[in-house]
């Protein structure tokens, strides 16, 4: 997949006097986007973006390039868990070079170190909250850019935008600061950092409809091969496809446009017990 | 392309931003079920999760719990509760909304407002059956700050009043009434059930009197956004970048537009920069750019903005913001502890943080019917008018309901979100008044903590003359210094002998000795200092006005000495003294000393004075190590 630069889009340009244009849904939600990783940019050091390789983190690097004219100027970390399709290795190093990023690598330890009672997918999950939890701590970062969105997960539902990881890397869910008026939490202790969510507000076809708009480019695992493509890309021992035969991007569009399924119906985790999302989120999952 | 085509391409694609809707009322009102139930009545479920909802209700017990489609935490779905406010999409037709569930509990006041401060349109449950509450007045004046405008009042729980007429139209005359205490304008009251669907989606068969709006027939005619395009521009500088070589002031353009030429002013300053460029990365060229945008702009000169800085058009005085360092303001305080005035905060205005003093409380409203009253303290989520007053002028435009002007955040010393202080515009002094602007220190709390190595408090030694205060307190000071804490003794004795020497023993003279060495205490204590103060502080008004004075970080000690004791130890003869009437107004002998009810920590008499010294530093060691 290319990119393909805009050429034109709908401007309601009549008198000699040029007029803004009037923003749509995507423009206003790129505009709060880019407003959010500017805060973040400023109030954070040092700063970070999570890069999953996956479709969402792709529209968070490049609303950071619309934020800092074309430049992403902090790194992109990827926590790798050695898991990931080949195919998004490919994409990632591809991409590291075409877009300029400063690439941080971090591993995963294995399962057998990870919380025995956790459900088994969930297990597989929590490597990668150790992962990051380690790259936090060896960078020392203050802020980390994540890309989730509030309509995955009824448990991120409830997140702030900028959200503080206390000592241990822990979410109080019930404790969470005030926000509003645009005005967000900073670090008020050593050792804690925000995750920054740019996306919170997002949807998942509100995502599709920018990458068809900006022309970003996608690992091709999101497209129908067979009658199956992937919705969203975990490691590939707990993420299935679904059903589908949306080869482009302007046809998953119209797919979800009917979709009645979640976008997570094929991660195991979340189907293993009511309260595992909660706990791994607590304990600093995305 | 001419003219027709471009506005036929534009209304076919342009799918307009979603209306956020705030959903609020008293703790049990229905809130959560009323959105679950919107939700199950417009089709707007995703597949299984009517099962997953089933399954999680009939595991605790219930019977279709529908309020956990929202409540989606551990201890909401056990205790019953909304902690959080939760936003999800929803679509009505054509129109997109999101639907924010905010939580009743006054405990979970922030995070009420945190949903609901970017509402356009709010939705106010109220029982049909309780009526108004105390949170639905609180609700009811924190959409009126926040600038709501649009408000739908549902009477839920109808059911329980069996749809009658006569009952429900009691209720929505009180509720009609509050609200128009507030000045807020109804938009319909609608009598419904969550429980039961009625006036939801669908029209109730058992409210045939009612001709009014459905709840989802109202919602579709909460009007859209006002326009903030047509207002003099305003841009608050965000950041300042240089990359390959150019200079761009980052910003979001709060209202107005601004095109390549415009001559700008920034900030208090007034030094004035020409755009030559709208920048934006990856998107149509224009040479304009309008509210709501976040762009970048070139200016010449290269100017170099600071972070806060209002950017606003040069040359047209009637275009331009307030200007002033005393600031009248409307208040939410979200803090536990009530707010006094000479409390000091940073003022966040959209970029900018300013450094301000609480110069005055003018009103406090009365929860109980919303009225205005005179007070000297604003209880914890509370509501208030106050005066900022800042070290120097600030730019801003008065608060308006829907635009982004005027919208101040206090944020204390511990970088928290303490109130939300919409600005209603310049404080003119009273006559006679001499202004005065406080400064505050700009040190954050955290690195205080850090470069002394222990937190600050004060200790607020009471007990008769002789009972051992100066002593104790010496010894203490000493012992803590061999533990590298930092410690200063305010003893009544030395104070009297210098800052307090003018005063004497009248009650009206104790007053104000302990006025001072609060005063005294609470600069030190907030420079990261541990003080002891160590007076005979008889009266508990004094001490709980030192108390109020200190704030949050003070600590009574009751050095517990009987008269008995104190007489016989009798180290300076004052006793004996005040006893032959030497000493007029002596506490214990000729004036009251009344001893503290609860104190923190009491030092018993009975035990040797080596133990009191003990247990005193270890109570400080304790709260004063990180
Ligand atoms: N009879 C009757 N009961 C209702 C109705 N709507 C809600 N309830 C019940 O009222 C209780 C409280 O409902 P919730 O939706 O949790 O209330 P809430 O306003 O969201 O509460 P908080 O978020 O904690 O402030 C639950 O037991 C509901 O089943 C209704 O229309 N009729
Ligand atoms: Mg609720």
């Amino acid at each position: 997949m290319t990119q393909t630069p805009i050429l034109s889009r709908d401007q309601a340009t009549t008198t000699s006097l040029a007029q803004p244009r009037i923003m749509d849904d995507l423009d206003q939600l790129e505009a709060q986007s880019i407003f959010i990783l500017r805060e973040a940019y400023r109030k954070l050091k040092p700063l970070s973006l999570l890069w999953s390789l996956g479709k969402d983190s792709n529209v968070m690097v490049w609303l950071a390039r619309k934020a800092f004219m074309g430049h992403v100027p902090f790194p992109v970390m990827h926590v790798d868990t050695e898991k990931k399709f080949p195919e998004m290795y490919a994409f990632r190093d591809e991409y590291t070079k075409k877009w300029n990023l400063d690439l941080l690598l971090g591993y995963c330890p294995p399962v057998e170190e990870i919380d025995p009672s956790l459900p088994p997918a969930a297990r597989s999950a929590a490597r990668k909250t150790a992962g990051l939890a380690a790259m936090i701590d060896k960078h020392r970062f203050r802020g980390v850019i994540a890309g989730i969105r509030r309509d995955e997960q009824a448990t991120r539902a409830k997140e702030r935008v900028f959200s503080p990881r206390g000592a241990g890397h822990r979410w109080d869910v019930r404790n969470q600061p005030p926000e509003f008026w645009d005005q967000y939490a900073t670090p008020y202790e050593d050792g804690m950092h925000i995750r920054v969510h740019p996306l919170l507000s997002w949807r998942e076809i509100d995502i599709w409809r920018y990458i068809e708009r900006e022309g970003i480019p996608l690992v091709d695992l999101y497209f129908a091969k067979d009658g199956k493509r992937y919705r969203s890309l975990g490691d590939q021992d707990i993420t299935n496809p679904v059903e589908s035969t949306a080869s482009t991007v302007a046809e998953v569009i119209a797919e979800l446009e009917t979709s009645r399924t979640s976008e997570r119906a094929g991660r195991a985790m979340d189907h293993e017990s009511e309260d595992v999302f909660e706990r791994l989120r607590v304990a600093g999952y995305l | 392309m001419g003219d027709n085509i471009v506005t036929e391409s534009f209304s076919e694609t342009h799918r307009a931003a979603a209306t956020p809707i705030v959903i609020v009322g008293h703790v049990d009102h229905g809130k959560s079920s009323l959105i679950g139930r919107l939700l199950y009545d417009t089709d707007s479920l995703q597949d299984g999760k009517l099962a997953q909802i089933v399954e999680s209700s009939r595991k605790r017990g219930l019977a279709v719990e529908w309020s956990f489609l929202l409540d989606s935490l551990q201890i909401e779905r056990d205790q019953g509760v909304t902690v959080d406010s939760t936003r999800i999409p929803f679509r009505l037709g054509s129109r997109d909304f999101v639907i924010v569930d905010a939580p009743g509990h006054r405990q979970f006041l922030r995070n009420m407002i945190t949903g609901a401060a970017d509402a356009e349109a709010a939705v106010l449950v109220v029982d049909a059956k309780e009526g108004a509450q105390e949170q639905t007045r609180r609700h009811a004046m924190l959409l009126r700050l926040i600038g709501i405008r649009h408000v739908i009042v549902l009477l839920n729980k109808s059911d329980l009043l069996e749809f009658d007429e006569a009952k429900i139209v009691r209720v929505e005359s009180d509720v009609r009434q509050l609200l128009g205490r507030l000045e807020i304008e109804v938009e319909a009251v609608v009598p419904a059930s969550a429980r039961d669907g009625d006036n939801i989606a669908s029209r109730s068969e058992r409210a045939l009197w009612y001709k009014g709006p459905t709840l989802v027939e109202a919602l579709a005619n909460v009007p859209p956004p006002a326009s903030r395009a047509a207002l003099p521009f305003r841009m608050p500088v965000q950041d300042v970048y240089r990359f390959d070589g150019v200079r761009y002031v980052a910003g979001r353009i709060e209202r107005g537009t601004v095109r390549a030429g415009d001559r700008l002013a920034i900030g208090a300053q007034g030094q004035v920069a020409t755009v030559v460029e709208v920048c934006r990365w990856h998107a149509p060229e224009l040479p304009v750019a309008g509210a709501g945008e976040s762009i970048a702009l070139r200016l010449e000169p290269d100017l170099v903005p600071d972070r806060g800085d209002l950017l606003f058009p040069a040359d047209d005085k009637a275009a331009a913001p307030e200007r002033s360092a005393r600031i009248r303001t409307r208040l939410f305080w979200l803090r536990g502890e009530p707010l006094r005035v000479g409390e000091s905060f940073t003022l966040r205005l959209a970029t900018a943080e300013h450094d301000v003093t609480v110069a005055s409380i003018d009103a406090v409203v009365d929860l109980e019917d919303l009225t205005l009253r005179e007070g000297d303290s604003v209880p914890p989520d509370g509501f208030a008018e106050i005066t900022l007053a800042a070290s120097h002028a600030v730019l801003f435009d008065p608060f308006s309901p829907g635009f982004g002007d005027g919208r101040g955040v206090l944020v204390d010393r511990y970088q928290r979100i303490v109130g939300g202080a919409p600005l209603i515009g310049p404080a003119e002094l009273a006559d006679g008044e001499h202004a005065i602007h406080p400064t505050a220190s700009r040190v954050p709390a955290a690195r205080q903590v850090q470069t002394r190595g222990h937190r600050s408090g004060v200790f607020w030694l009471t007990g008769l003359p002789g009972s051992g205060k100066s002593t104790v307190a010496r010894a203490a000071e000493l012992a803590l210094s061999e533990q590298a804490i930092n410690a200063t003794v305010l003893d009544g004795d030395t104070l009297r002998a210098g800052l307090c020497s003018d005063l004497g023993f009248s009650p009206e003279d104790r007053h104000e000795n302990i006025r001072r060495a609060a005063h005294v205490a609470k600069i030190l204590a907030e420079s990261g200092q541990v003080v002891i103060v160590a007076l005979v502080s008889p009266l508990e008004a004094d001490r709980t006005q030192a108390r109020q004075i200190v704030g949050g970080n003070f600590h009574e000690v009751f050095v517990d000495t009987p008269l008995e004791t104190c007489e016989k130890r009798d180290p300076k003869g004052l006793y004996a003294a005040a006893r032959s009437g030497k000493i007029p107004e002596f506490t214990g002998v000729s004036a009251p000393y009344e001893a503290p009810v609860s104190p923190e920590l009491r030092l018993a008499a009975d035990r040797p004075e080596q133990e009191a010294i003990n247990t005193l530093t270890a109570f400080i060691l304790r709260l004063v190590q990180p």
